[in-house]
């Protein structure tokens, strides 16, 4: 019955090393990938969410839009960051920076490192869930190309709100989960406890969502040149295709995951 | 061909009375007072002492919201495969289809409302409390290009608690399967309107649900992203009694209009007329 206990222990570390205050956190990335970076701020709707860092730069020589979930790295930047849980407006935020993105035709990349989108009332009232379906639903059709790297937690629906991409990138020691261990154990069995035996289940590290097929590639840690000259690449590869085969292939990519794949 | 299936009743406290001659007591939750089921099902299962809203089911919506006999249900075949191995799913969906005598948490199909032909989807909180796996996003993509290829209306009815846990990371995808889905046939200018139901939470209240032209809500319902117990822990304090709740989610902007159930058909006939669909 419990087909994936063989590696349980291993997956949940996994999680518990991406939660981890000492990694590398989006700006980190964006510092050693993205030359002349620019931030932006605001959603142009209700403030600016610290929790999403984003704005301008090159990678190499293309102009690039980057959007990176931030934790920050001290307790005081990380109650600056919000511990890089994102309200609506830091949705809202990133969406507009893409808009801006497909005015210009620069390609966007997305550094994902969240537990998940803010739990909270302002947050729920603001609107958290339309505001995360509206990204699906733009993103789906962003007429410029898109790179979404999972470097650490990739928390649910928080997370997915900036990976509806034509490439789904994760560092081996990242996660991408619908659920944290946590919560899963709590809801299915009123026990916190067997998170650890319920990571395994989830099939949520990077190498078991590749052969779901689920991301595209599974990046090496602390490899800062090599997933720079990937990006590069990748990009170049996406900015030669024509914008309405980029979209479909985008649509075909998602369309395909799920019942008829199995 | 699917008729055979509407005989089949629900295992439900409001549907499988009225046979046999007895008509059954059932109890209101709110405000414990008794009624036949006849007759709340003739008041459209709402509470005739106090309003309180009892819930439908999937099915059941169809046939309430659509012209008779007008249902032409799809994909109603497809049935969820436990691709993960994770724990006890297997029994949890065996136990689902017999407590929902449905083969999944989503009916969809084409019928029409007082004429206008339309595609619609019913979710089914009997069903793991209506979450949303492979299949419910298979058939609701499904029934969006359908709609979209055919230039029809989409009505969705939804109740979810989100994404289902037991499908992983596959069920966390079919949000931006189904949200490109909807895209597509919103490019087309064709009109999707949503009708959110208690509860229409998770996953689902961040796709499909908030995707409308027209967002509709059922009185009291609760709408919202993250569940009210996770948000009393994390904040540590109890929640406004109207926090989520339809008339709430109105007031911060997310809804157009609360509709009750027994205007429900009508209203959206008047709004397909608008369209000229």
């Amino acid at each position: 019955m419990f087909k994936n206990t063989v590696n349980v222990g291993d997956d949940y570390g996994i999680v518990i090393e991406a939660r981890s205050d000492k990694r590398l956190t989006a700006t980190d990335y964006i510092n050693s990938l993205i030359n002349d970076f620019t931030e932006f701020h605001g959603d142009r709707l209700f403030g600016d969410d610290k929790a999403v860092v984003a704005g301008v730069g090159f990678l190499g020589k293309m102009p690039i839009t980057v959007i990176g979930i931030e934790k920050g790295k001290t307790t005081e930047s990380r109650i600056l960051h919000n511990f890089g849980s994102a309200h609506p407006e830091g949705y809202r935020k990133a969406l507009r920076l893409m808009k801006q993105a497909e005015k210009f035709k620069r390609p966007v990349l997305c550094l994902v490192d969240t537990a998940g989108a803010f739990c909270g009332i302002d947050a729920e009232e603001r609107g958290q869930g339309r505001a995360i379906a509206e990204n699906l639903f733009e993103m789906s059709d962003l007429k410029t190309p898109i790179i979404s790297v999972v470097i650490g937690e990739g928390g649910s629906g928080g997370a997915l709100a900036l990976c509806h991409s034509d490439r789904i990138w994760m560092l081996e020691d990242a996660y991408f989960s619908v659920v944290s261990p946590e919560s899963c154990a709590n809801i299915l069995w009123k026990d916190p406890g067997r998170a650890a035996e319920v990571a395994g289940a989830l099939n949520l590290t990077a190498d078991k969502l590749y052969k779901l097929g689920l991301i595209d590639k599974i990046c090496r840690k602390n490899k800062m040149k090599e997933l720079e000259d990937d990006l590069k690449k990748e990009f170049e590869i996406l900015r030669d295709v024509r914008t309405d085969e980029l979209i479909e292939a985008r649509y075909q990519k998602f369309r395909k995951m799920g019942y008829r794949s199995y | 061909m699917e008729l055979k299936r509407l005989f089949l009743k629900a295992n439900n406290e409001l549907e499988n009375s009225g046979q046999g001659g007895k008509d059954r007591k059932v109890t209101c939750r709110k405000c414990q007072k008794k009624n036949t089921v006849t007759k709340i099902r003739n008041n459209n299962f709402v509470c005739p002492d106090c309003g309180h809203y009892f819930q439908v089911r999937a099915r059941r919506r169809i046939l309430m919201l659509t012209d008779r006999r007008s249902f032409i249900e799809m994909n109603r075949e497809m049935q969820s495969v436990n691709v993960l191995g994770f724990p006890e799913y297997d029994d949890k969906l065996r136990g689902a289809m017999d407590k929902s005598r449905e083969n999944e948490a989503v009916i969809c199909g084409e019928a029409e409302i007082d004429g206008h032909k339309i595609c619609i989807f019913s979710m089914d909180s009997n069903f793991m409390m209506g979450s949303m796996g492979a299949v419910v996003g298979e058939k609701i993509a499904s029934l969006f290009e359908y709609a979209t290829l055919r230039n029809l209306p989409v009505l969705g009815i939804t109740v979810s608690g989100g994404a289902r846990m037991q499908e992983g990371m596959i069920s966390l995808m079919q949000m931006s399967k189904v949200s490109a889905a909807v895209k597509r046939h919103s490019n087309s200018g064709n009109l999707y309107i949503t009708l959110l139901t208690n509860p229409t939470t998770g996953g689902v209240d961040a796709s499909f649900a908030m995707l409308g032209d027209i967002t509709l809500a059922e009185p009291g319902a609760r709408i919202g992203f993250a569940g009210p117990r996770v948000i009393e822990k994390s904040l540590n304090r109890s929640l406004p009694k109207d926090f989520q709740k339809a008339e709430r989610v109105l007031e911060c902007g997310f809804i157009d209009a609360i509709v009750t159930r027994a205007d429900q058909k009508s209203y959206i006939a008047r709004l397909l007329k608008i369209h000229g669909m």
